[in-house]
Formats: structure tokens, sequence, C-alpha cells
């Protein structure tokens, strides 16, 4: 089976204090460390142990500068074998729309049976990349999916819905499916790993090379325009209980005698 | 007379929240536009639900086919195609839920429709809309325009907008054609799973303590599972503790989880994801220990604790077990 998988590299923002920058358009990045969008790392995963089963290609596609390479290099490290990073100063500013459209036309000059996206990104969370991929490559998909049992030319996939339910379909190949955390345990990757994968290729295609005109991408080719950001309004907020970790543990325990918290 | 459609959504025979707060959300909108709000439900056997949804909009076009007994994004597609096209509604508004996800984004790309997915705020400007949205796992707010002509579609995060009571509309229901045909699908629904139960029940728990990524390795697990016990409590989690299989999907807070209503629920070491505060904002009272004084978890919980959770808890759980006795 061959397997396309589209990933991203972001910045980790989980831990991290985030400042608004000049432009009040996006975050300060300079202090963040980059990484693979966690989705996507399920969905490189996934897609290693589809092709350790079944044989085939995993090739990786990814949008984006330089940097992007030292995430497409993990994944190279983790078993993908060939990767392509669309690059171009025409991208800047896409929307998800054109970014499923930038993908949708490099992936038509490859060969496929399935392709696997993250569910969404962690940076701007469109969660829209993956279905409209489908859309404009004219295949069935489905979306948040945690479990993948490969049947012949067609695919059994859970996908997860809301309060613990899931949804069993059956999809037929090739086929889109965006990838839900969770569905496995993505393998770690050393530095010796990384090392292993630092000669490899990876090509880099411009607008000009997808028959794509630059009006169609970017900021010029999305629907959608970022006119500023800002730090979400804060809540009424707790009530701090400070001091020593023996005087907050009193506190504590004086709260849960009030509020029903002791049995 | 220019129109807002709201894409009804429900699963196994039960109209789901994120509908009635579209609904409102859109009643609002429609006011400030002088437009009208209709609300498009397709189903089998959905008639009851048609019946509800008529005080919450002008007009409830109604779709009824015996293949759209369950949700299906091709068969959505289908449909909403011919309802989009020939009624040309100023906007949609689609939920951003595992149903909303699967098909708005596939539909918009079809009708060539501008599409802002996920959004928590809408105000109508002219023509076009004013949107915002989250970004960076929520940390950060983004204002949002449409750079090209309507019609508009939206995705509306369930929980972003309340439910606030009106005057009842008097709507009238309007029966549609079902543009689908027994051609095959190359998607097919086949049945829902539910996810296994754990061991203890969460949403029975008078009092729940709750570990998230904060705990680091599964090694450190028993710390809060200890207080747990001290407490007479059970244990539950968040997401990302559920990914890397430290705990099973059983215990799990949050929309694809559990939502849970304990009398005392003690977050520890959780960030405070609007999906993990979407499963336990009932509960009664609420104390959260995070060693950012900046997580959102402080400005949902009544009480909180900046610092190390593997300093403080060990701590608060021999109080415990000295003062209880």
């Amino acid at each position: 089976m061959n397997i396309i998988v589209c990933i991203k590299r972001v910045p980790e923002t989980t831990d991290a204090d985030i400042f608004i920058d000049k432009s009040g358009k996006d975050i300060d990045k300079s202090g963040l460390v980059f990484d693979l969008n966690e989705w996507d790392s399920y969905a490189i995963e996934e897609a290693i142990l589809l092709k350790e089963k079944l044989g085939g290609t995993v090739t990786v596609l990814s949008m984006g500068g330089e940097d992007t390479n030292e995430s497409i290099r993990k994944c190279l490290a983790m078993g993908a074998d060939d990767a392509q990073r669309l690059t171009d100063p025409a991208f800047e500013g896409s929307d998800g729309f054109v970014t499923a459209k930038v993908l949708a036309e490099a992936i038509r000059k490859l060969p496929y049976d399935l392709i696997l996206t993250g569910t969404q990104a962690e940076d701007d969370g469109f969660g829209q990349v993956g279905v409209t991929l489908a859309e404009l490559l004219g295949i069935p998909h489905a979306s948040l999916v945690n479990r993948i049992d490969v049947q012949d030319k067609k695919l059994k996939v859970h996908r997860e819905l809301e309060g613990g339910l899931e949804e069993v379909l059956e999809i037929d190949l090739p086929a889109v499916l965006t990838i839900q955390t969770g569905i496995n345990e993505p393998r770690y990757v050393s530095i010796m790993g990384i090392r292993k994968v630092a000669k490899k290729e990876i090509k880099a295609l411009k607008t000009s090379d997808l028959n794509l005109k630059p009006e169609e991408v970017g900021a010029a080719g999305s629907d959608l325009r970022l006119e500023r950001v800002f730090l979400p309004p804060v809540g009424e907020g707790a009530e701090m209980l400070e001091g020593k970790p023996e005087e907050v543990a009193l506190k504590v325990f004086d709260i849960l005698k009030d509020k029903g918290g002791l049995t | 007379m220019k129109e807002i459609i709201v894409i009804a959504e429900h699963r196994r025979g039960e109209l789901r929240d994120v509908t009635w707060e579209m609904l409102s959300k859109g009643r609002q909108l429609a006011e400030s536009m002088g437009a009208e709000l209709g609300v498009a439900l397709l189903g089998k056997g959905v008639n009851p639900l048609a019946e509800a949804l008529k005080p919450k909009a002008k007009r409830v076009l109604l779709i009824e086919d015996p293949r759209l007994e369950a949700f299906n994004a091709e068969t959505y597609k289908k449909v909403l195609t011919q309802l989009i096209t020939e009624r040309k509604p100023a906007l949609t508004l689609i939920g951003h839920s595992a149903m909303g996800m699967d098909f708005a984004p596939r539909l918009a790309a079809h009708l060539k429709m501008p599409l802002a997915t996920d959004c928590i705020g809408i105000e109508a400007k002219g023509e076009t809309f004013a949107l915002t949205r989250q970004i960076y796992g929520g940390k950060v707010n983004a204002e949002v325009s449409f750079l090209k002509k309507g019609p508009y579609m939206v995705t509306v995060r369930p929980g972003a907008f309340p439910v606030i009571e009106k005057d009842p509309l008097t709507g009238e229901i309007v029966s549609l054609p079902s543009p689908l045909t027994d051609e095959g699908l190359a998607r097919r629904f086949l049945e829902y799973v539910e996810a296994a139960a754990g061991e203890v029940d969460i949403t029975q728990a008078d009092i729940l303590v709750s570990v998230g990524r904060g705990i680091k390795e599964a090694e450190n697990i028993p710390v809060v599972k200890e207080l747990a016990d001290a407490l007479g409590g059970a244990l539950a989690c968040s997401r990302p503790v559920v990914d890397k299989k430290w705990l099973p999907k059983g215990c799990q807070v949050g929309t694809s989880g559990k939502t849970v209503k304990p009398k005392v629920y003690i977050a520890v070491g959780i960030s405070g994801a609007f999906q993990h505060v979407a499963g336990m904002k009932g509960a009664g009272t609420t104390i959260a220990i995070n060693k950012d004084p900046k997580a959102p978890i402080f400005s949902v919980a009544q009480y909180g604790i900046v610092g190390d959770l593997f300093k403080i808890v060990p701590v608060i759980k021999d109080k415990i077990k000295e003062l209880k006795k």
C-alpha cells in the first residue's frame, strides 16, 4: 500500500508563555521550540505501521520553509521512505483551503492508495485540510479516525465521536483519513536515527512545479484573512491558595470539609 | 429575504446541544441583519425533532429519507448542496463537532463557499461577517475576516454560544424532496460502538481527582491515585493521559470522554483546554493545581494552587489522612 502523509511543523505552545508580536497578527515565536504537530505524529506512525504490515511506501508531504525539513527528517527517521516539501514565498498567508489545494496538486503527481493527515494542527486549528483535500481529489474521506483495519480494497475505520462513542465505517480506497491522537503510540526517534537520514534528499516544489498560479495561493488565494490576535480575556479566576505546602494542604482540607469533599 | 440556515445536529434520536446554541446565535444574527432563520433537519423519522425545532426558527427545512438514518458525510454533501444552491442563504451555520468537522470542509470546497471553522464569535458586518477563532490550543484569540463574497459557511465551537431563551418563533415545517438515489456510496456507515467502560464509573463519583499532562510519566500516576484514595474519591484524567495509554478511556473527562458533575473536582496538572472544561464545568467545587499561573483551568476553578504537583499533592494527601482520623 502506498501511503502519503501530510504533516506540519508547529511551535510548542502548551507549556510556553505566549506573547503577541509587534505586528499584532501572530505570537512572538522567537523563544519557542518547534516540533512535528502532535496529530501528525500519530498519522505518520499509523502509516509506518501499515507499511510494516502490508509493504509499500510512505511519502511525507509538508508545506513550509527550510525549517520544516527538521520535522520531515523526524518522519524519515521513523520509517518514511520519501519526502517532498512544498515551498514558495507565494504560499505565505495560505488558509486551510489553500493549504489543501497546494497539497492536492502535489499529490496528483504521486501514486497513492491512502492519504493520512492529522485531524488538526496545534497552531491554527482549522481542522479542515484533510477533508478539503479529499474533495479536491474526488475521493472519499473519514475524519477523527482512531482505528484502521485494512480489508481488500477498502478499510474499516472507527471515527471518534463525542461522549466516548465511536462510529464504524467502511470506506473504499483510495481515501483520505484524518487521524485522531491516541490511535497508536508514536515511536521514539533517537538523535542517531535523525542523523542517519540527514543526507536523504527532500525534494522542494514551488508554485510553478504544481501547476498553480501565484494568485491562487497564499493570502491572494485564501478565503480568510487574519486581522489581529490577542490574548483571551481571563475570567473571574480562582481564589489562589498560597503558602507552604503544609499550609496549602490545611486550606484544601477546610475547603473539602465545607464542600462535601470528605466522606 | 436574506436567510441564515442552521444545520441541525442529531444522533440516535436526540438533537445535540450545539444545535440549540447555533439557533440562539443564529437568531441574534438574523435579527441584526433583518434576515430569516431557518434550520435544516436531515434524517429518517425525525418529525418529533422537527416539532421540537419549530419554536426556534422561522422554518424547519425537513429532508426525510431512509438513507439519512445515520449521518454520512457523502449523503449530507448531496442533500445540502441542493439545499444551499437553491436557497442561497447568506450564512450557513454548522457545529464544529465530530459531525460538522466531517462534512463542512468538503461541502464548502464543493460549493466554493468561503468557510471559517471552529468560531467562538460571529458578528454581521454589512454583507459579510467578522469572526473570532482560537489558535495555539486556545491560548490566543484571532479576529478573522472573509476575503471573498458569500454565501458563507461557519462552523461553531460547541459550548461557545449560550442558549438564550426568547419568545418562541412560529416555525413552519417545510418538507423538501431528497435528492438521494440508491447509487452506491464510497463510504458506508456500519454501526456505533461505545468505548469500553472503566472499572469505576466516574460519572457517579462525588469526588474526582483528575490528572493531566503535568504528571509527565505513567509511573507518577500513583501520586494522584493516592490522593483520590485518601479522599474516598475516584481517579479521572484529561485526554493526553488516555492518548498515552496511561489510563483507560473510561477515565477521560471531556468532549470525547465523559461529562461529570461531582461535588468536588481536583484538577492536577491539567491546563484546562476547552474540550476538557466542557466535561467538568458542572462540578460543584473545582480546585486546580498547576505550575503555570496562566493555565486556563484557573479561570474555571474556584480555588487554585500554583506550584509543583509532586511537592504539593503528597502533602495534601498526608494532611487529609491525618485530619480525617
